[in-house]
Order: structure tokens, then sequence, then C-alpha cells
């Protein structure tokens, strides 16, 4: 079964690279002359298009985009001609930060409130955990960046605007960005309480005296973590695409911010890497999800 | 009380459905009344260029409820046929299909929709074929999911052996009975389409400046965060109010037909 999910992953990826490949040929018209401009001359577009193997055919352009990726080639950028893998080496650490306390963030929050909503079920605690959890999941990262900006930024002063100068400067990002999947935790790990706080081996871990919080920490919880971890991992996805629009609110110089300014040069190529690098690095951690499952669920074993 | 997801939402689509009549002029540039204030004249004030900010909110609710509208109808007739005939048929066919969805959810979010939308260039057309390109996934692997279940039951069977065509079956005996899952997901994709065309109009990618949108509304308006607040504040509302009304709404129906996600 492990290896089966493993080799599992090799269609998924082959297509995320078709796709990607292919996205440069949707560009209408004529991509080389979209890239460069009106003012380029012919000489410049049959260079890059030479360059981007524009004039070969299609199959062959997939197997020498293939060819140069396991390289880990990724090309060149059109606009400051840097090697794109340089540039993405210069911008993933800032985003992996980013991506990394936020879900540090979502899950110290997430997991507290949904277990407190749960024991308080339909008391204040819980309306409160739970009208709070859908505020959050209605509030996209463009909107509740800015507020955070204007009132912690703005109008406190605790913390700057943007960009990414200060130790500082990481805080309101990273609570935008930790926003979303807080809210989804939250109601994810209630609503998997709940189910676990009305099973039998709850009742007799209460009926044979055990502490209160030995019976919810110890014995509830650790069974109503187990649908929590997958919804963890599914989301890390939103995450990370939520990384676009909130590293272009506050100016914070990572992947999404690349990306971003690819598509406002119509720096193609460098589009194209974000996005690979943005999906390959979810199909990861989607099989690490199912790997940490499988050892933390005795029920689903990979090996058979 | 209870009401509220029906009363904001039915809010919004009447004020988008009215607004040609209400005579705004929301791209009408007014250099004289730059980034006002709240007023009588202007009851949300003016943005950068002078244009009332209340006319553009509700010319870009209008945007924003077409948009969704579009996508929804198209996405959904697509992919819930995609995963009828998939379901039912199994074969290649549904191994076909569900090797392309695995591909387009390798794509976190709204980094397909994002992708496309820049390579096809600005505009709303683009910004639409973006949208319908991406979110046809869900309907497909929900029907696909219940064909499969459902081909097997009683009265499919009996509908087989009482020589029934294959469309008849589809549309009588199967689509019938995951139309409660189909509408659940069809509200809750409402939403999430809501965000993804204002998220794609905030960088800069779907309509296209003069027209008003709710997303570049709020990249204009985090300019002028300090001078103008009401602004990004306005617009922010405007969306979270429209987004947790369908997400609601959503929820009371899964209630309602005991629909499992």
């Amino acid at each position: 079964m492990l290896l089966k999910r493993l080799f599992g992953i090799i269609p998924v990826v082959f297509g995320v690279l078709l796709l990607t490949f292919l996205l440069s040929h949707l560009i209408p018209g004529d991509p080389v002359e979209v890239m460069l401009g009106e003012s380029a001359t012919a000489a410049d577009r049959s260079a890059l298009r030479a360059e981007l193997g524009l004039d070969q055919p299609l199959p062959i352009q997939f197997v020498r985009y293939l060819g140069k990726l396991a390289q880990g080639d990724f090309g060149a950028s059109i606009h400051s001609h840097e090697a794109i893998s340089h540039l993405l080496a210069q911008r993933i650490p800032a985003t992996a930060q980013l991506a990394l306390l936020s879900l540090a963030i979502a899950i110290m929050v997430g997991l507290p409130l949904g277990i407190i909503a749960a024991l308080r079920y339909r008391r204040w605690p819980d309306s409160l955990a739970t009208v709070s959890a859908l505020a959050f999941a209605a509030m996209p990262n463009f909107w509740l960046g800015p507020l955070l900006m204007l009132v912690f930024a703005l109008w406190l002063g605790w913390v700057p605007v943007s960009g990414m100068e200060s130790r500082l400067s990481i805080v309101l990002p990273a609570l935008t960005l930790a926003s979303g999947l807080a809210a989804i935790l939250t109601r994810m790990t209630r609503a998997s309480m709940l189910e676990v706080l009305n099973e039998d081996f709850v009742r007799t871990a209460r009926a044979k005296g055990l502490p209160e919080r030995t019976v919810i920490l110890r014995h509830a919880l650790k069974a109503a973590l187990l649908p929590v971890v997958t919804v963890v991992g599914l989301q890390l996805g939103s995450l990370l695409a939520g990384t676009v629009i909130t590293e272009t609110v506050f100016g914070w110089e990572g992947l999404g911010r690349l990306l971003v300014e690819s598509i406002e040069k119509r720096d193609y190529p460098v589009l194209q890497a974000c996005v690979l690098v943005i999906a390959l690095t979810y199909v990861v951690v989607n099989l690490l999800t199912d790997l940490v499952y499988a050892r933390l669920d005795p029920r689903v074993r990979f090996s058979s | 009380m209870k009401k509220w997801p029906q009363v904001v939402l039915l809010f919004w689509c009447a004020m988008a459905v009215i607004a040609p009549w209400l005579g705004f002029q929301p791209d009408a540039i007014d250099l004289a009344h730059i980034l006002n204030a709240p007023s009588l004249t202007f009851l949300l004030g003016t943005d950068d260029l002078g244009r009332d900010i209340l006319a553009r909110l509700i010319a870009g609710a209008g945007v924003s409820l077409t948009v969704a509208g579009v996508v929804t109808l198209v996405t959904f007739t697509a992919g819930t046929t995609l995963g009828l005939v998939a379901g039912y048929y199994g074969g290649w066919v549904d191994r076909v299909l569900m090797h392309v969805t695995d591909v387009f959810l390798a794509f976190p979010g709204i980094l397909l929709a994002i992708a496309f939308a820049a390579v096809l260039g600005a505009g709303v057309d683009n910004l639409v074929l973006a949208l319908c390109l991406t979110s046809w996934v869900g309907y497909a692997r929900l029907t696909r999911a219940q064909a499969l279940s459902l081909r097997g039951r009683q009265h499919v069977q009996a509908a087989q052996t009482l020589g029934a065509s294959t469309p008849r079956i589809l549309l009588r005996h199967v689509l019938p009975m995951l139309a409660p899952a189909l509408l659940v997901e069809a509200t809750f994709s409402i939403a999430s389409l809501i965000i993804a065309e204002a998220s794609l109009s905030f960088l800069g990618l779907g309509i296209q400046p003069p027209h008003a949108s709710w997303g570049a509304m709020l990249r204009d308006g985090v300019r002028y965060l300090l001078v103008t607040p009401h602004y990004v504040l306005a617009v922010g509302v405007s969306l979270m109010s429209l987004v947790l009304a369908v997400n609601v709404l959503g929820d009371t129906l899964r209630d309602n037909f005991d629909v499992k996600r």
C-alpha cells in the first residue's frame, strides 16, 4: 500500500508538469510578441523564439522542458535574464518561513478553540468560537490583511505596515495567512471532538475514575485528532496559494510576490516555475499527510 | 433574524438589478471631489479619482454576482455531465476523468485560476474562462462518486430492465437522487467564486479599469488606507456579508437535506 501510494503520485506529477508546460501555449496570439512587446525587432523575436524552443514541435518542447527540469534548470527570466532557479532560491526561504509560522499559529489557535467549544457545547464559549470561525472563514486574505494593517500598524503602530526589514514584519502577514486555516481547524476539531466524546471508550475512561483532564487529553483528543490531520494537510494547499495574495498585500518578498511580479512583467517562464513549485510542494505535502495518518491510525496500514 | 442570509443575499441581488435605475455613475471621474469623507452627497465618500464609492460598490456587486452566477451555471452543467457519464459507465472514461481531476486538484486553491487568468490576459471574459476551467472539478468528483454507487441500486436496474434509454436513466433515476448534494455544493461554490473573482481582480487580472469590482476597489483602497479607511472597510464588509450569507445558506441547506460533505 505504501508503494502504491508512492507510485500513485507519478501520474499526478506528470499531469502537473504537462499542465504547467501547456500554460505558456494558452497565451492568445504569439507568446513571443506578448512577452517582448510591440517595440521588439524581428531579430529579437526569433532569438527569443529559438531560446524558448518555440520553433520545435510541441512534444519535443515538452521533453526538453522535462529534461531541463530534471537538471534543476527552470530557464531564465525574460525580464532580468537571471536564472529562474536562482530567483526561486532567493524567494523560497521567505515563503517557507511565513507558511510554517502561519501553520503553527493556526494549530495553536484552532485546536484549543475547537476543544473548548466542544467541551462547552451550546454554551457561550461554543457560540463565540463557532461564530468567529464562520466570520474568519468569510474573510479573504486581501480584506483581513488591510484590516489588520489599519488597526495594528497604522492606528496602534505596534508593527510595521509592510516590507520585511523589521523582525516584527512577519506578524501581520502570518496572522492573515493563518486566519482561514485556524477557522477551519476550529470547526473540524469541534465537530470531531463532539463525535468522540459520545463514544463508549470515553465513557469507560470516565467510569474507571480517570481525572477529566486525562480523559479529554489522553483518550478523546487522540482519537479526535485523526480526521483533523487530513484537513490540515489538505488546507495547507490553500495556505500556500494564499501566500500569493498575502505577500502582495504586505510586500513580503517571497514566492507568491515573485509570481505576481512575473504576471505584471509578463515574465511567463518565471510564472510557470512558481506555479510548478507551489503545486509540487502541495503534492508532496499531501503524500506526507497520508503517511502521517497511516502512522497515527492503526486501522490504516500501508504495508500489506 | 433567522432568515438574515436570505435577506443579505436578496439585498445585494436587488441592488445589482436596480443599479441602472438608481442614477449612479460609478465610472464618472470628478477631480474636484477626491478622497472625500462620507457625506450626504456621497454616502460612502469618494475614491482617488473622485468617483462615488457607493455607486462603485453597487456596480461591483453586480459584477461579482454575475461572474459567480455564470461560472456556476457553466461548471455545474459540465461537471455534472462528465461525472454522471464517468460514474455510470466506468471503464476507461472514468479512469481518464479521475486522472484529469487529480491533476487539477494538485494545484491548491486559487493558484490554477490565477495561472490561467495570467496567461489568457486581463479582462472579464478571460476571468470567467479561467474560473470555468478550474471550478468544474468539484461537481465532477461528487457526481461521479454518487453515480458509481447509484448504478447498482434496484430502481436503476429496474429501469434498465424495462428498457429505458441511458440518458433517461441518468436524468430521471440517477440525477434526482443527488440533487440535494449538488445544490449544497453549488451554494458553497458560489461563495468561493465570489472570493475568487475578487482575488483575481485584486491582483489586476479581472475586471479592468475604469469599471468597478470589489477586488480592484480593495487594492485601490489599501493605497489610501490612512486617508480614507472607510473605503477599504466598506468594500470588505460588503464582501464579507455576501460570502457569509451564502456560506450560512449552504450550511442550512446541508443540514436540511442531511447531506454529508
